[in-house]
């Protein structure tokens, strides 16, 4: 199959390109803006701010060599809120027009008892800022041929690597968001969010035909569709989701017990995402509902451990050029050199902490209500060489990949479950364990980390996090470290 | 702009006519409408207050090829006429990009009748005040305070309403519509001891706003599962008997249902997939899905093809009766669909539970404690530790050390690890205590043997 439309070159988007999407497709120009606003603040009040979304997303899936089906989405709506000290109301509709965006902001405003005069608003455009994702063609302009023609290349070559290999299922997601935020100070901020994410996951099977594993391989970001369709990006992700499966139908159960643990680079940085960075948003130490409340300056990791949130990674799947707050995202330094010295904040939060907000402010889209979210949360590198480190451990698990964790961020404790380990024997890389689930206790986690690699790495842009029933995506990263004494969660005492 | 948007039969005739106007050999249409709110009370103050109004149309076009028929999907909130027309030519010269499928298709026939009232919404809870409900909130939250001075904090109370009318047309000549409604209350209180904070909940949901539990019943429910656990602390590694509460239960019938959905079966991606009509767990266990459970959570007088919803035996004496299927995996299968397809208006429909339970047995929930000399009560499990191509286990728990069939301290940063297979036949205690909260449900369970991995 080919598609003789090549996308037409058309210059890089931005965030001013946004405001005017809203403005030519909806109506909704600076004046409408200033006006709903003023009305939203018609009783005492702290702030307002409208949220205007407008995306596209597509995806191709393919399973049994077939591409069986293809969908695309496109959701459009606006988020009203209005803020009153801890109070926050909020009403949103699919319905863009300035009709329904003054119903919004009258319904919004009544968790507001006070009323006082309004004040007015002029809401300006913001300058330009910098686009840290510019595509020149949006994921989903790229033809579906285009798409097809991957997976089903894919397949062949997933399919030609091992004849162990019974099942591949691929899919390609691409995604391109439009977002324009108005505030009551009479910022207007747009932003134009491309993502595009490939996904590979086989299925092998013994020549006995009596053990099937899984292998997955996932890869994404905030660029070019055209880059997924490249070989030489996505064959070595098939490479590696062939290997993970193979290896698994050696995989030996896991043992269970408290034992030293090696994480390898990139993707195991989930676990700074679960034991420590839901830990430290704003909003539940706010409310001293979180084990870090209040910790600020204290020792809650060993000397040398350093943890930062970057949303300014250009391309990165946790990226953002602004937060769905209007706030440009920053690089907050959240624990230096193993002491706590910062919060995510969002601007509700921020105000109520007395601090800044940090560029965290972030929401699923134009239905729900912001809140502190990460980004791209890592460890920076170390000095020790990574083999070192596996050969400082005389009996332990090597963990290099993992499917997801949970936190209970109240009690601090945290879950993460290992989709490719192995057991360390004697400072030795040994068997492959089946899948485990490591599980520690967020506020010392930390403080047990004896060694840290050189080798910093970010996983490849996969990472959802889910948050109070709203998903976003982040990014998260390590280099090889050793943690002392983690409890693993396999069935062999 | 769209001043002028249709109404819900109008708009998905309209979908499935156009489609078939731009060279689809068959069509379906399904639009959801909904109007909803939720609050949450914390501190005795509002934190939020939100109010929606949401519709989504979702498409599905078939188009002829050879060998079988070429899918696609397309979705979008905006009911205005000539955006409809768009979308469903868009959804047809989509599918014309993708392979032809053998099994892709609507089903034949056997569509709904006559639709049953059951009871999925109550006409005089569409005058429910906001206020009311956030006063509901604000009465579970101060039950918890009360309970015990050492509830000094909270995430809050949440309260939700929302009224739904589902409305689906077929070019196979099917069309029909409900009306739903859904109301939740939710409590989370936080208890301190010392430097220790613990969490936890308790929540009810029903069709109907007089079937919630009562708001200080939840409140108080909430404050003694967040109490009991404080003084938790790791156990040794050890294997014991571990108990499930029903809250914590209800997630291996949920691990189940996507085991024995049909879509994991075709693709072998199920440690289940040979297993049907076998002895897959203890004679204790019989699994039940029925769409026409009145006033359930799950229930539809039919399913996302039109298909009228029944009741299925899944698991009959710990023997595997039933997948859940639609019609396209019952194709690939050689079956019938079993009325489980499940649609998000957006989406493609898949197989997926209605309302499933394991049925209770008639022992109390404190019996089975008494029972297990020593053991692993679970209150709380977090992870996705679960692998249902090969059934393996393992995830992150809290709850309850049991020690001469008592509860004797609290227990957390400890893993429970396994296999489903084996653990569903080493089932040899079921509870009388069935525990609806959503439209999947479980009774106490007992699992005779499983690995505790702690210091």
């Amino acid at each position: 199959m080919s598609d003789p439309r090549a996308p037409s070159p058309k210059p890089a988007p931005s965030g001013a390109d946004a405001a005017a999407f809203f403005r030519e497709r909806f109506g909704v120009d600076e004046r409408a803006l200033s006006r709903v606003l003023g009305s939203a603040l018609e009783r005492r009040v702290d702030g307002a701010d409208l949220f205007f979304e407008y995306g596209v997303q597509d995806s191709v899936a393919l399973e049994e060599g077939i591409v069986k089906s293809g969908d695309r989405h496109v959701e459009q709506g606006v988020g009203v809120r209005v803020v009153a000290g801890e109070r926050q109301g909020y009403a949103h509709s699919d319905d863009i027009t300035v009709e329904s965006l003054e119903l919004a902001a009258a319904t919004a405003r009544t968790i507001s008892e006070g009323s006082g005069p309004a004040p007015p608003v002029a809401v300006r455009p913001a300058p330009p800022g910098r686009d840290l994702y510019p595509v020149a063609t949006a994921p989903t302009d790229v033809p579906v041929a285009h798409k097809v023609r991957l997976l089903e290349e894919i397949d062949r070559y997933a399919r030609a690597r091992d004849p162990r290999v019974v099942q591949v299922m691929a899919s390609v997601v691409a995604q391109q968001r439009h977002v324009l935020v108005a505030t009551h100070d009479g910022a207007s901020v747009g932003d134009l969010r491309p993502l595009v994410r490939l996904n590979v996951q086989v299925i092998a099977q013994d020549a006995a035909g009596r053990r099937r594993e899984l292998g997955y391989q996932g890869m994404g970001g905030r660029y070019e569709l055209e880059r997924l369709l490249e070989p030489a990006a996505w064959r070595p992700l098939v490479d590696e989701a062939v290997r993970i499966a193979l290896l698994n139908l050696e995989a030996v159960p896991c043992p269970a017990g408290a034992m030293d643990v090696v994480l390898g680079p990139g993707w195991p940085g989930i676990l700074l995402h679960e034991a420590i960075g839901h830990g430290l948003e704003g909003d539940f130490n706010r409310k001293k509902t979180s084990a870090f409340a209040d910790r600020l300056g204290q020792r809650v990791a060993a000397p040398g451990v350093t943890v930062v949130d970057d949303g300014t990674l250009p391309g990165r799947r946790g990226s953002l050029n602004v937060d769905d707050e209007g706030t440009p995202s920053q690089r907050t330094v959240l624990i230096e050199d193993g002491v706590l010295v910062g919060y995510l904040q969002d601007r509700l939060n921020a105000r109520l902490m007395g601090v800044r907000p940090t560029g965290n402010g972030r929401r699923e889209s134009y239905a729900h209500l912001p809140m502190p979210r990460m980004t791209n949360t890592f460890m920076l590198a170390g000095s020790d060489d990574p083999q070192e480190i596996v050969r400082s451990v005389s009996r332990g698990l090597y963990a290099v990949s993992f499917g997801g964790g949970q936190v209970d961020i109240t009690s601090g404790k945290f879950v993460f479950s290992a989709s490719e380990a192995y057991k360390i024997e004697d400072g030795r890389i040994g068997a492959p364990v089946k899948g485990a689930t490591l599980i520690g206790n967020g506020p010392d986690v930390l403080t047990r980390v004896s060694r840290i690699g050189h080798d910093l790495a970010l996983d490849q842009g996969v990472g959802t996090c889910g948050k109070d029933g709203q998903s976003v995506p982040v990014g998260v990263g390590l280099p090889t470290i050793r943690v002392d004494g983690l409890t693993v969660g396999g069935t062999e005492t | 702009m769209s001043a002028a948007t249709l109404a819900g039969e109008e708009a998905v005739a309209r979908a499935v006519r156009k489609a078939l106007d731009a060279g689809a050999h068959s069509v379906d249409a399904a639009l959801s409408e909904g109007d909803s709110f939720e609050a949450r009370v914390r501190d005795r103050e509002i934190d939020y207050v939100k109010q929606a109004r949401e519709r989504v149309l979702g498409i599905r076009a078939f188009v002829a090829g050879p060998g079988g028929l070429r899918t696609a999907i397309t979705s979008t909130s905006d009911l205005a006429p000539d955006t409809i027309d768009r979308m469903a030519a868009e959804t047809v010269a989509l599918a014309r990009a993708t392979a032809p499928d053998p099994a892709a298709g609507l089903p034949e026939d056997g569509f709904a009748g006559e639709l049953p009232d059951l009871g999925l919404l109550a006409p005089e809870d569409r005058n429910v005040s906001v206020e009311a409900r956030i006063e509901e909130a604000r009465r579970a939250e101060a039950a918890a305070r009360a309970l015990d001075r050492r509830i000094t904090n909270s995430e809050g109370s949440q309260v939700g309403s929302g009224f739904r009318r589902a409305t689906y047309a077929s070019s196979a000549g099917f069309a029909g519509s409900y009306e739903s409604a859904s109301h939740s209350l939710y409590c989370e209180p936080l208890a301190r001891e010392g430097e220790a904070m613990q969490r936890d909940y308790w929540m009810t949901a029903a069709r109907r706003l007089g079937a919630l539990e009562d708001a200080g019943a939840v409140g108080r429910r909430a404050a003694e599962r967040a109490l009991r656990r404080l003084g938790a602390r790791p156990v040794a590694t050890c294997e014991v008997p571990v108990i499930f509460e029903p809250l914590v239960a209800r997630s291996l019938l949920g691990q189940l249902a996507g085991c024995i959905s049909g879509s994991a079966v075709y693709r072998d991606a199920t440690f289940l997939k040979d297993r049907l009509g076998d002895a897959i767990a203890s004679e204790l266990v019989t699994v039940i899905d029925d769409g026409r459970l009145p006033g359930g959570l799950g229930s539809r007088p039919f399913d996302g093809e039109g298909l009228p919803t029944r009741r299925n035996v899944i698991v009959e004496a710990g023997r595997l009766r039933s997948w859940l299927l639609d019609s396209y995996t019952a194709r690939k299968l050689g079956l019938h669909s079993t009325g489980n397809a499940s649609r998000g208006a957006a989406g493609a429909p898949g197989p997926g539970p209605t309302n499933l339970w394991l049925e209770p047995g008639r022992i109390g929930p404190e019996e089975i404690v008494r029972r297990t000399g020593r053991g692993l009560l679970v209150t709380e499990l977090i992870g996705m530790g679960f692998n249902p191509v090969t059934g393996d286990y393992s995830r992150g728990a809290a709850g309850l050390w049991i020690e001469d069939g008592k509860p004797v301290h609290a227990v957390e940063e400890i893993t429970i690890a396994g296999n489903l297979g084996d653990m569903l036949a080493a089932i040899d205690l079921v509870g009388s205590d069935l525990v609806w909260i959503g439209a999947i449900a479980a009774p106490t369970l007992r699992v005779a043997r499983m690995t505790v991995a702690g210091r």
